[in-house]
């Protein structure tokens, strides 16, 4: 078998990181909003296992932006919703 | 470079990295006093604040109208052999309707395949790892004999198509029938190998049934023996100094299992597949990617915001969501928005028999009511002034 697959090495997989609960405050006051109000992202979603985040973890993601160049955006880790 | 007072002042400044990049680009090696740079720093900085979106704007219809127009104007139906010679897509209004709709599997799946540098320059090389990815069934390697007066089924292998196919006979033979049964369910049958002539015979247990040696002799002949399964043709092509495989079929994941592809570059037009192997984000990175090349290619040029606004709408929720009533629109809070869009009986009976309550924040329902909407001048409830004294 070949090199395993890294998912986070994808051209189109962006980087993602766990936010410190310090960040995510300042986050949080910054645009006054509860994390609830996040865009989600599931836990068992592939670049979530990568960086080994866990339920409730605030993932910043840094996108390469076709307009701003480089781009932050933020979810938070849920469970997936059973069918 | 910059220096150093200027550079810190460019970073600090709150401007997006592209025009800080073009910025930095301009006053390169130019000979300014500091008035003059913070003039034009603060116009740019002015220019750029005036550029931005106002709060209320309603970027949703404003999305809606730049896609929704040009979209008149595509293709109804475009079955062009696009792009890559001999391989189908689907093109135009069809496929950007496959987009939004997030189809689980498109019409027709197609795959980018890079190969890692060893491979990529070397058209023989890269012709291997086709082989590893192209699905073969049995009857490509050798001639298949239906035995009637034997019952049985023989298979004899051709060595030569082996060696070209890079596979030991042997290893075709013990896939086959491993595969009749785990990937097609049949497993009314034995089977014997003669290694040494390379013979492989298949054997079914009723052997009255002559109806029973044909399904048999049907299996033996499309088993896939080589490569994966749902990939049904590999086209090799020389673009900008490799060589790069493309695919009709799309198995993202098993493709990526195969020594010599370059697992950073491959790509699938099959989204929600991308969702599930790489995650949410190149989900979205995919259908930016795919609705503005649909779009492009028609020569029809839509801003990418109004597409980024859709793929984040549509990747909010840590899903790939279609934007119909199974998805986005479907699942608006308000009963009144959801009424207005489709299937209106239906929504207003479940919501009757539920109790729902409609708190009418939105725009949809504000309108049906009559009442100002929630945009623009509209969500602005009033403004005083502190006198100055």
């Amino acid at each position: 078998m070949s090199t395993k697959l890294d998912v986070l090495k994808h051209a189109m997989v962006p980087d993602h990181t766990i936010m410190s609960e310090e960040d995510v405050r300042t986050l949080l006051s910054q645009y006054n909003i509860t994390t609830e109000q996040l865009p989600k992202i599931f836990h068992d979603d592939p670049a979530v296992k990568a960086i080994d985040a866990k339920v409730d973890n605030v993932i910043r993601i840094v996108r390469i932006s076709h307009t701003a160049g480089r781009a932050e955006s933020y979810r938070l880790v849920i469970r997936r919703p059973k069918k | 470079m910059l220096p150093e007072k200027y550079e810190k002042k460019i970073a600090a400044a709150a401007l997006p990295e592209k025009t800080k990049d073009q910025l930095r680009m301009f006053l390169d090696g130019k000979v300014i006093t500091d008035a003059q740079f913070k003039q034009i720093l603060d116009r740019v900085v002015r220019e750029y604040q005036s550029t931005r979106i106002e709060a209320c704007e309603a970027v949703g219809i404003i999305a809606a109208q730049s896609i929704g127009e040009p979209g008149t104007q595509m293709t109804m139906r475009t079955f062009h052999y696009a792009g890559v010679a001999e391989i189908n897509v689907t093109l135009g209004l069809p496929r950007l309707i496959e987009i939004m709709d997030a189809r689980k599997e498109p019409s027709t799946p197609t795959m980018t395949i890079y190969l890692e540098p060893e491979y990529a320059n070397d058209r023989d090389r890269a012709r291997e790892v086709s082989w590893k990815i192209e699905a073969a069934p049995l009857h490509e390697f050798g001639d298949i004999t239906t035995d009637m007066e034997n019952m049985q089924v023989a298979v004899h292998i051709n060595i030569k198509v082996c060696e070209k196919r890079k596979i030991s006979p042997m290893e075709i033979m013990e896939k086959a029938p491993k595969n009749i049964r785990e990937r097609r369910h049949y497993r009314d049958f034995e089977h014997k190998i003669d290694e040494e002539n390379a013979i492989i015979v298949f054997i079914p247990k009723n052997r009255e049934s002559y109806q029973n040696l044909f399904q048999l002799a049907e299996h033996v002949r499309n088993v896939i023996v080589q490569g994966i399964d749902d990939i049904e043709r590999v086209v090799v092509r020389k673009e900008t100094g490799e060589y790069i495989l493309y695919t009709e079929g799309s198995n993202l994941k098993d493709v990526f299992d195969v020594v010599g592809v370059d697992t950073t570059r491959t790509r699938t037009n099959n989204i929600s597949e991308i969702s599930s192997v790489l995650g949410i984000e190149a989900a979205r990175n995919a259908i930016i990617f795919e609705a503005l090349s649909t779009l492009g290619e028609q020569g029809i040029l839509v801003d990418v915001r109004h597409i980024m606004l859709v793929a984040d709408m549509m990747c909010m929720d840590g899903e790939v969501k279609q934007i119909g009533r199974h998805g986005i629109a479907g699942e608006k809070e308000s009963v009144l928005s959801r009424a207005a869009f489709e299937v209106t009986v239906n929504h207003l009976l479940d919501a009757a028999v539920a109790n729902e309550v409609d708190e009418l924040s939105g725009v949809t329902e504000n309108v049906i009511v009559g009442q100002p909407i929630q945009l623009g001048t509209g969500d602005v409830k009033l403004i005083a002034v502190k006198p100055e004294n």
